[in-house]
């Protein structure tokens, strides 16, 4: 394999960070300081993350109902989501009578540090990956089930009975659709043979998971991209919060930056089923490459690896907000029986198909070893 | 040094959750108390490296046991209520029984559990390692066990759903069957 010229990859640059601590400080401070600063840079992502996306959320939506959407603060109103962020830090926090005091405050907390925890362990691009796991999806899937703590905690300590309704219903979805993202990530899992992001990409190099497990590859991405669009409780599934009946489910009683919280990891967590999506199925930050045509593959290294994630993990989350836009919402009845009388059966035989596709030799990349092998 | 901190750390917050989750008198910030026990449990298997054990303290019991807990305590008759103390011989009896149970465990840890422990040469436990230790059917490989409990975790579904089902199709009852 040719070694491709890589101009605007970050590598070098972490490369003289790193080696200018190292410089400068003992090992263990070094590690310490490195440590804080992935931490810091993580933390300004998400929250740089989510206001672009409340932006194009807002922009997009605008366009899906042929209205303007934010127009006023800046060009094309840019700006409105860091007005918006501004106000939210200055709003003040309701406390409210009879509520669980400590739970109330604990519980958006809860909703946050489970989607900043999953956000670590996405692959960014190349060597932008805090987390490399070599169990990294199981760690994904386990920490983002935390979520639904804080959900019901949430509607159980607000002391409405709105919002407890609301908590029940995101509970009982939330646990559903889990499942299926579970079982459709074991389905490439068995495919590439390797649950570590890093192996995951590595492996798709000339070839997606989605086209090298094809059938059962495509059925298990739909249904990751159905159940991930009804674990953020949004779009057609967004009933824990369905404002005619529930005013604001399970977060009625939040007011600023309390509520900010719960906002924010929504926003993020569309982003992080958006960013799995793309790392398991779509190659993740690997630009397209295709074996043997070199003078290609050095021109799609140009474009750094980090645009080809984002570029991806947009696409995604465009289908997403697509969705969300364009049908209505289902009953609850209707969407547990989506759930366990049609998703999760067509799941389980999904995965033996896959089971059975990848141990008789039928992915792509055993079928034609020259165009799409290693 | 710094593994010894987060340790020390992570042992404190065990000790002090497990403390409040049964001492609290609301039911339901037992549970969350409970939840930071678990949580913090699964720090510690971090700290030794050992990371899908994390995961499955993680998903298992913060995921979906936690949930469950919640979800019944929910289902319970006035949840938010606070829970009646009994004093007197009670506490007394139960602390002794807890210390009793307590020596026995570690006597058994000491003893018989650190004698047959085999401990893993290399650093990082790789998936396939595990794969092949639970679905095996050599030497200390785990495929009968594996195997039973599952059939016990679907004899348990059945039974509950069961149990939970009225008459003919109730709909209606996502949570009791979910887990």
């Amino acid at each position: 394999m040719l070694i491709y010229s890589q101009p605007l990859e970050l590598t070098k640059l972490l490369a003289a960070v790193d080696s200018f601590l190292q410089g400068n400080l003992t090992p263990g401070w070094a590690v310490l300081v490195k440590g804080i600063l992935v931490g810091i840079l993580i933390l300004v992502v998400y929250a740089l993350i989510a206001l672009a996306l409340i932006y194009i959320e807002r922009k997009v939506a605008a366009f899906f109902q042929a209205r303007l959407g934010p127009n006023r603060l800046g060009k094309y109103g840019v700006i409105q989501s860091l007005a918006d962020m501004i106000k939210i830090l200055i709003k003040e926090i309701i406390h409210i009578n009879k509520a669980d005091k400590l739970l109330f405050f604990v519980a958006p907390l809860f909703v946050i540090v489970a989607s900043v925890l999953a956000f670590g362990a996405l692959p960014f691009g190349m060597n932008l990956h805090a987390l490399d796991f070599n169990i990294g999806v199981f760690y994904l899937l386990a920490v983002s089930s935390l979520g639904i703590i804080g959900i019901l905690l949430a509607g159980w300590s607000s002391n409405n009975k709105y919002s407890m309704i609301g908590a029940m219903r995101s509970g009982a979805q939330f646990i559903s659709y889990e499942l299926s993202a579970g079982f459709s990530l074991m389905t490439i899992v068995v495919l590439s043979g390797s649950m570590q992001f890093s192996e995951i990409i590595e492996g798709q190099r000339y070839c997606w998971n989605l086209f090298n497990g094809h059938l059962p590859a495509i059925i298990a991405f739909v249904i990751y991209l159905i159940s991930g669009h009804a674990e953020t409780n949004r779009g057609p599934f967004d009933l824990p919060e369905a404002e005619s009946e529930l005013t604001a489910g399970y977060h009625t009683e939040y007011s600023g930056l309390q509520f900010g919280f719960f906002y924010l990891s929504e926003y993020l967590n569309m982003f992080i089923v958006a960013a799995v999506a793309t790392t398991v199925f779509l190659g993740g930050w690997m630009p397209v490459q295709i074996n043997g045509w070199e003078s290609f593959n050095q021109a799609m290294w140009y474009i750094p690896s980090w645009a080809w994630f984002f570029g991806k993990a947009g696409l995604m989350m465009f289908l997403s907000l697509w969705v969300r836009w364009s049908f209505p919402r289902l009953r609850i009845d209707l969407l547990l029986n989506l759930e366990w009388k049609y998703l999760l059966p067509i799941n389980l035989v999904n995965l033996l198909v896959m089971v059975v596709v990848v141990l008789s030799g039928f992915t792509l990349t055993d079928l034609f070893p020259a165009l799409f092998g290693k | 040094m710094t593994e010894q901190i987060i340790f020390y750390l992570l042992a404190i917050a065990i000790t002090a959750f497990s403390i409040m989750a049964v001492t609290s008198k609301r039911i339901v910030r037992s549970a969350t108390y409970l939840l930071f026990v678990l949580l913090a449990t699964a720090g510690l298997y971090m700290l030794l490296g050992y990371y899908f054990l994390f995961a499955v303290q993680i998903s298992v019991y913060a995921g979906g046991i936690m949930v469950l807990f919640i979800m019944a305590i929910f289902l319970t008759h006035k949840p938010g209520k606070n829970v009646s103390v009994r004093r007197g011989w009670r506490i007394g009896s139960s602390l002794l029984l807890s210390v009793a149970g307590l020596l026995l465990c570690g006597d058994i840890i000491l003893n018989n559990v650190i004698g047959i422990y085999q401990f893993i040469e290399n650093e990082k436990l790789t998936m396939q390692q595990i794969g092949t230790a639970m679905l095996g059917t050599g030497k200390q490989q785990y495929l009968l066990s594996f195997e039973m409990m599952s059939i016990l975790l679907l004899a348990c579904i059945v039974g509950a759903i069961l149990i939970a089902r009225k008459t003919k199709t109730e709909k209606n009852e996502p949570n009791e069957t979910k887990l």
